[in-house]
């Protein structure tokens, strides 16, 4: 009974914010792209287009969903449900902090608590292998949209994000398998805690700083192969628009539409989640307690804070005047939150699995602006060729110099 | 709740594992064994056999059928007509499977007549340690040998696939 009502509670509470999250980084990513080429980005709707995401929700549930004549029904429209579900069985499993205690509440005579839980949906002991499971019955989603589409650009987008995804598998499986072979245990949490401490007293002993072999390769080809498997620039040839229009979703509209950029995202913040915990040491601080490493986030908010206020005092739109000291004010209280001894143990981690989750991302969209898009066979002469070839030999010098020295 | 978990799966193992011969679409039929291997997966995966359950997913599910739901998709094979069968196979196909299943039952139960009823959540050693401890120290020389043909056949197919050098 407890464990249900603790479970259906963390549920809630990891649904919500995973899908404001999901919807904000479109948000993100439209600013950032924005910036990147000078531009302002979404800024009609709400201060600084903060409300466009919600606008794009309304738009996309009240536009009507065409079903196209020529279609497989069934496929059709299983085809995005399948690849939201696949995407979000991943994020139950990855623990994003420490553990949390509840302390016992009295009402009444009776006594309820004290409860501890641990930050993560599931804790299952081949979490990482359940990843690999997830991610690669991901593709069923893709490449069946691409074919019940019954169009000629779908297929031809279905067929190619088949062929890149298995390609593509094959190095993140072995990019995977290097760091465990140092952690010595599947389970996600279990990793993320082989990586605890410090080398030299101030070095974290993540697992791309991580002696014998530091995991910089695995990590890089990981990010790599990460990019393919999520169909991100400058992988994204199942979508790409200037030969086949929109890819697999072109018949899709609608909810389904959103369904598939719903996924895409997911897995974004799946894969970044999962580099984290396996080459970033999850939510090990960067630099020991003992430098005020639990000062710095306080420390952030504050100055975000100040200036936010300083902003509002002299605004350069008319409209700052009101909306910049609201954020000046919720990040006074975030980092009041922060340096509030009770509960620092439970924010810290989750602030450094946040921090580095997010500079992840941030990299994702980074690259989006930066890069052109490849061309088919250079995608795959790239990952049979070279990628492949690369993490095999990372992986058998990993594993020599493990057995070598432990 | 094992139990409710154990009867669904099983049927909808079942449920798929019919349809995978009832359907006449390849595609149809091949999505309904990956049906088949998800449910098998949670079924190891109630006994306690996580890693197994996650091979079983990743191998089968996840590879292998999208390899045959790629080939499908690349050679565009339609629906497929419903031929008559033999009055033959019409009239021994059922008697010969159940044939088939009592044999199984037969010699399963003759190699094992000891072993008990098996309990949701009793399977122990099957540990990614424990079977890669297996397979490097007891079945060594199956393994490798397993890996040399598997290699001897992906030289096959690369030789075969080749294009024709003058």
């Amino acid at each position: 009974m407890e464990f249900l009502v603790i479970t259906a509670v963390k549920l809630a509470l990891i649904l919500f914010v995973f899908m404001t999250t999901l919807a904000y980084l479109q948000w993100v990513e439209r600013k950032v792209i924005a910036h990147v080429q000078v531009r302002m980005g979404p800024s009609r709707v709400g201060p600084h287009g903060l409300l466009q995401p919600l606008a794009d929700v309304i738009k996309l549930i009240t536009k009507e969903g065409v079903l196209p004549p020529h279609v497989n029904k069934f496929f059709y429209l299983a085809a995005p449900f399948f690849a939201v579900f696949m995407a979000l069985i991943a994020i139950s499993i990855i623990p994003f902090g420490t553990s949390v205690t509840i302390p016992a509440i009295h009402i009444g005579s009776s006594t309820y608590g004290p409860y501890t839980t641990m930050m993560e949906l599931a804790n299952v002991n081949v979490g990482i292998l359940l990843i690999l499971a997830v991610s690669s019955m991901g593709v069923y989603g893709i490449a069946l949209a691409g074919w019940a589409s019954n169009n000629k650009y779908s297929l031809i987008g279905g067929l190619r994000s088949s062929a890149q995804m298995i390609s593509y598998e094959l190095p993140l499986s072995l990019a995977i398998a290097a760091p465990l072979l140092g952690a010595g245990t599947l389970s996600l949490r279990g990793i993320a805690d082989t990586q605890a401490g410090y080398m030299l007293g101030f070095i974290p002993r993540w697992a791309i700083f991580q002696l014998p072999f530091p995991q910089i390769f695995s990590f890089i080809i990981f990010m790599i192969a990460a990019f393919a498997e999520t169909n991100r620039i400058p992988f994204d040839l199942p979508e790409a628009e200037n030969e086949l229009v929109a890819g697999f979703h072109v018949e899709y509209s609608s909810m389904t539409f959103a369904a598939f950029f719903m996924a895409e995202y997911a897995n974004m913040v799946t894969v970044c989640s999962v580099a984290t915990l396996l080459f970033l040491g999850g939510w090990q601080p960067l630099w020991p307690e003992a430098y005020g490493s639990d000062f710095i986030a306080p420390l952030i908010f504050f100055i975000s804070g100040a200036i936010c206020i300083y902003h509002g005092l002299n605004p350069a739109r008319p409209f700052d005047r009101i909306t910049l000291p609201v954020f000046g004010v919720i990040f006074f209280g975030l980092a009041g939150l922060m340096a509030f001894p009770p509960t620092v143990p439970i924010l810290m981690p989750i602030f450094w699995f946040l921090a580095k989750v997010g500079f992840l991302l941030f990299v994702f969209i980074w690259i989006r602006a930066t890069l052109p898009r490849f061309r088919y066979d250079q995608l795959m002469g790239f990952a049979w060729k070279f990628l492949f070839p690369v993490a095999l030999a990372n992986l058998l010098i990993t594993g020599f110099l493990v057995a070598l020295f432990e | 709740m094992d139990l409710f978990a154990f009867l669904l799966f099983a049927f909808i193992a079942v449920i798929c594992a019919v349809n995978v011969v009832l359907q006449r679409h390849p595609i149809a039929s091949a999505l309904s064994l990956v049906g088949v291997m998800g449910s098998l997966a949670v079924l190891y995966l109630l006994l306690g056999a996580e890693f197994i359950a996650m091979a079983q997913i990743i191998v089968y599910a996840g590879a292998i059928m999208v390899l045959f739901v790629f080939v499908i998709m690349l050679l565009n094979a339609g629906t497929e007509e419903r031929r008559g069968r033999s009055w033959l196979a019409q009239i021994l196909g059922l008697p010969a499977m159940l044939a088939l299943l009592g044999l199984l039952c037969f010699f399963a139960y003759r190699s094992f007549p000891d072993a008990g009823f098996a309990k949701f959540g009793d399977f122990r050693g099957g540990t990614a340690a424990e079977v890669g401890m297996a397979l490097f120290t007891d079945y060594l020389l199956p393994f490798e040998v397993t890996s040399i043909l598997i290699l001897i056949a992906i030289v096959g197919a690369i030789v075969l696939a080749r294009k024709e050098l003058e």
